[in-house]
């Protein structure tokens, strides 16, 4: 009943859409799925472990805008723990030892956790707008990652720290699995404890909230650090799949292709309701989207122009406004007499 | 100027039979209002009376409906608050709006600089406002500094030099006083009594009585978007003006019987006190002790400073002199939290803004405070959640009675009962209730009253902030009462509204 006014109505059908395009235009090379020494492989497959590190930077990007913020530094974060990740292990006499990987992913996590706190105090202490604190590290961050790299691509050849990003686990690429346990703890965390409560009740209403005695400090830095975290291991997976840091380009773009996941997700960008399930489906439109645009032969010049073209059109529909002006335009075409009678309504 | 009878008099402006109606709401319904030359001229009326209404349609921000303005002796047709400017009528707005970062001669010339040649002459800028501030307005200051190296009180000047030109026959003046102390109000009506002298007519908005007295030679009253009189301020009783503000007869009101508060015991165990408590600019230094299971209910006009005194019991608004004293907890409160932790509970006036989180739904705001206060490991079970949000639903009579109902839906008595509710889930000892009848409906006031009242005898200490008399009496064990920002009375036996009145209008 109503099904078209539940808020994942909308991603969903225009995820359909574009497999459904997919399934028209070139259904062998997308849909096909093989098995090969014991591993899946097709594009659908692709998509989803080239889109895991998307998916974990949306995640963490939608809890922070539901407070009503943003975090533009997310980019520069999933470059600056790939850096540190790659640096300690090329820095290891034995690159595969089991000890240097946790030490890697503990550094890698653990700067990410202090720039996430860094955000969280700018906003919430100093009570900098969300947009300019984060901004501050998305800046600065690209130069500690550099620092980190001392300007070089750092490579690794090491077999355990590869297994992140492009080893696979019962027949699936293994990033998935850390895309589900992720998502997971993170919904657990909002919907299990009175987290998410707390960070909608803020996100949509500060002031209230703080004569409810909530401590919105605590809220908004929780939020930052979860958002860090979520895109250091992204940063983990982006830089193990292709065994190499590069504090220039790894990421490059990232925060704003997960606030649009967010969005195309129904989160609002003045906070409040989040929508974590949306935000997954967001992020894989967004991920199928540029894989077809690849795909369907699209010239390299003009990629991004289709994609921002379908992002448009994404956003439109995904307006109620527009759906009702396009729904009011269409009827009173047919009945041209009516014309006066909507311009009441 | 020889002193001529008023009746004789030229008015410089008069607006007669002028009626404006906004969607639903008459905000001024055959209003009229007379100003005269050299005259300090109070426009009174408590909240959606129709005084910013009428000063707006004044200087053209709203056209009129229906009626007449004249200026003087030429009907006039004022369309824009430039049209306003030109034609002599200047404003100062309650928020001084100039630039603090340009220097006082920019901010009183900006937009009219004196060019030649398209160049701005800025020695003949600062010269002029030099001039303007020194002869009209008795100010010596240095006109090349940025204006936010003066005070507020320097800046209300400044602004008032701004719209004095040249051709300004009528100035009005929106609440100048609100933000300013008592010296800086003094050197205020200096320059008042100055401006009068050189002819200037003055419309003169306040919501300080003493104020009104002190400067006005006239009181034009307005309420509920209606005209109720013009009055000499030396002929018109205190009591009387006030009376006339909120439209309660005075015979009237002696005979209305006294409810509630019968029945309890005297002597009560005291549970909070505040000793010298107060804050700059809201509320003086006041003493107050709340006993257990007492009514208190704070009375006094708008901006008397009620609100802020509510506000400074719940740390909602910190206190930068005196303390609060908790019986049963030695911990301060210096934010709503401690507060909350301390037992005390706090329906804000503004129930939108401050109050209920329109987004989420009447459950989730009903166990927002209680789930606040046990931290967010600990969770609400939801069958505990549903539990408790059917139960106030149905014990508050909640409508519709849907938990899942998003609280923006629903009218503003009801919303008013979901923050209740979400208050009474903490069993608070202290439960501060700021305008909890504002705008809701006849039936929902009495329904709020009543739970007062039960509340009370079941043992919890309410304090009351209300604008209604006849509420505050009908549910108070005692009455404090408010005038300009400080206490002035506390009434404990034998409270009848006209006492009450009388206590508010003071002198």
């Amino acid at each position: 009943m109503r099904i078209h006014k539940h808020h994942l109505f909308w991603p969903l059908a225009m995820l359909a859409a574009l497999l459904l395009f997919n399934l028209f235009y070139s259904p062998e090379e997308f849909y096909t799925v093989q098995v090969r020494n014991g591993h899946l492989y097709g594009t659908l497959i692709d998509i989803l472990n080239f889109g895991a590190p998307l998916i974990l930077v949306a995640i963490g990007m939608t809890v922070v805008i539901a407070t009503g913020g943003i975090d533009l530094s997310v980019g520069s974060i999933v470059a600056i723990s790939g850096a540190m990740a790659c640096l300690t292990i090329s820095k290891g006499a034995d690159q595969d030892a089991l000890g240097l990987l946790a030490e890697a992913i503990a550094l890698s996590i653990g700067i990410a956790l202090l720039l996430g706190l860094w955000n969280g105090l700018l906003v919430s202490v100093i009570g900098i707008q969300p947009i300019i604190a984060t901004l501050i590290l998305m800046v600065a961050g690209r130069g500690i990652a550099q620092l980190i790299t001392s300007g070089q691509i750092i490579t690794v050849t090491s077999d355990r720290y590869g297994y992140i990003g492009s080893g696979s686990l019962l027949g699936l690429p293994f990033s998935i699995f850390i895309v589900v346990a992720v998502f997971a703890v993170a919904v657990l965390l909002t919907r299990r404890t009175a987290l998410g409560l707390f960070i909608e009740s803020v996100g949509r209403n500060p002031s209230a909230s703080r004569l409810a005695g909530i401590r919105s400090r605590y809220v908004l830095i929780a939020v930052y650090l979860f958002c860090g975290l979520c895109a250091a291991i992204a940063g983990l997976i982006l830089s193990s799949n292709v065994s190499s840091a590069d504090g220039n380009n790894a990421g490059l773009w990232y925060e704003l292709d997960a606030i649009l996941a967010v969005v195309i997700g129904g989160t609002s960008l003045t906070g409040g309701r989040f929508y974590l399930t949306g935000t997954l489906i967001g992020a894989l439109i967004i991920q199928t989207l540029t894989t077809t645009i690849y795909m369907i032969g699209v010239p390299p010049e003009i990629t991004l122009v289709v994609k921002a073209f379908v992002v448009l059109v994404v956003c439109l529909i995904q307006s109620e406004t527009f759906r009702k002006t396009l729904v009011q335009r269409w009827q009173t075409r047919r009945y041209p007499a009516e014309r006066e009678v909507a311009k009441h309504v | 100027m020889s002193t001529v009878d008023g009746q004789e008099r030229e008015p410089i402006l008069q607006m007669s039979g002028i009626y404006k109606h906004f969607p639903g709401v008459k905000a001024l319904n055959n209003v009229s209002f007379r100003l005269f030359p050299g005259e300090v001229h109070a426009l009174m009326g408590e909240n959606g009376a129709g005084k910013s209404t009428l000063i707006k349609v004044l200087t053209g921000v709203y056209s009129i409906d229906q009626g007449a303005v004249t200026l003087s002796g030429r009907h006039v047709a004022i369309h824009s608050p430039l049209e306003a400017q030109a034609a002599g009528i200047s404003t100062v707005y309650q928020e001084v709006n100039l630039c603090p970062n340009l220097t006082v001669a920019e901010n009183i010339f900006i937009g009219r600089e004196p060019r030649r040649f398209g160049r701005i002459l800025w020695k003949e800028m600062n010269r002029k406002a030099e001039q303007l501030l020194r002869e009209r307005l008795q100010l010596g200051i240095d006109v090349t500094q940025p204006l936010y190296m003066y005070s507020v009180a320097i800046q209300q000047l400044v602004a008032i030099a701004r719209a004095l030109n040249i051709s300004a026959k009528v100035l009005i003046l929106d609440e100048p006083t609100s933000s300013l102390d008592r010296n800086e109000v003094e050197q205020l009506f200096k320059i008042m009594r100055k401006l009068k002298e050189d002819g200037l007519a003055i419309l003169f908005v306040t919501h300080f009585l003493d104020q009104v007295y002190e400067i006005s030679e006239r009181i034009t009253i307005l309420r509920n978007g209606e005209f109720v009189g013009e009055y000499e301020a030396a002929q018109l009783p205190r009591i009387e003006l006030v009376s006339k503000m909120i439209g309660k007869e005075l015979e009237l009101l002696g005979e209305l019987p006294k409810a509630g508060g019968e029945g309890r015991a005297e002597a009560k165990e005291s549970l909070i006190e505040a000793i010298g408590l107060g804050r700059k600019g809201a509320i003086e230094p006041f003493d107050l002790l709340i006993g257990k299971g007492e009514v208190v209910s704070l009375a006094g006009l708008l901006g008397s400073g009620r609100t802020e005194m509510a506000r400074l019991f719940f740390g909602a608004d910190r206190p930068d002199q005196g303390q609060l004293l908790l019986k049963d907890s030695p911990g301060a409160v210096h934010s709503p939290r401690q507060a909350i932790d301390a037992g005390i509970a706090f329906c804000p006036e503004n129930r939108k803004t401050e109050g209920i989180i329109d987004d989420l739904t009447v459950r989730e705001n009903i166990v927002l405070a209680m789930q606040a206060t046990r931290g967010w490991m600990r969770r609400i079970p939801r069958k505990k959640q549903d539990e408790l949000a059917d139960q106030y639903i149905k014990a508050l009579n909640i409508n519709p009675p849907n938990p899942e109902h998003l609280v923006k839906n629903l009218s503003g008595g009801n919303q008013q009962k979901v923050i209740l509710a979400r208050w009474l889930l903490t069993q608070p000892k202290l439960l501060i209730l700021d305008e909890p009848t504002r705008g809701i409906d006849v039936g929902a006031k009495a329904e709020i009253q009543k739970l007062v009242l039960s509340l009370a005898r079941q043992g919890m200490s309410v304090l009351f902030v209300s604008s209604e008399l006849e509420e505050v009496v009908r549910v108070s064990d005692r009455i404090v009462v408010l005038r300009d920002r400080k206490k002035v009375k506390e009434m404990q036996e034998d409270i009848g509204q006209q006492q009450v009145m009388q206590a508010i209008a003071g002198g």
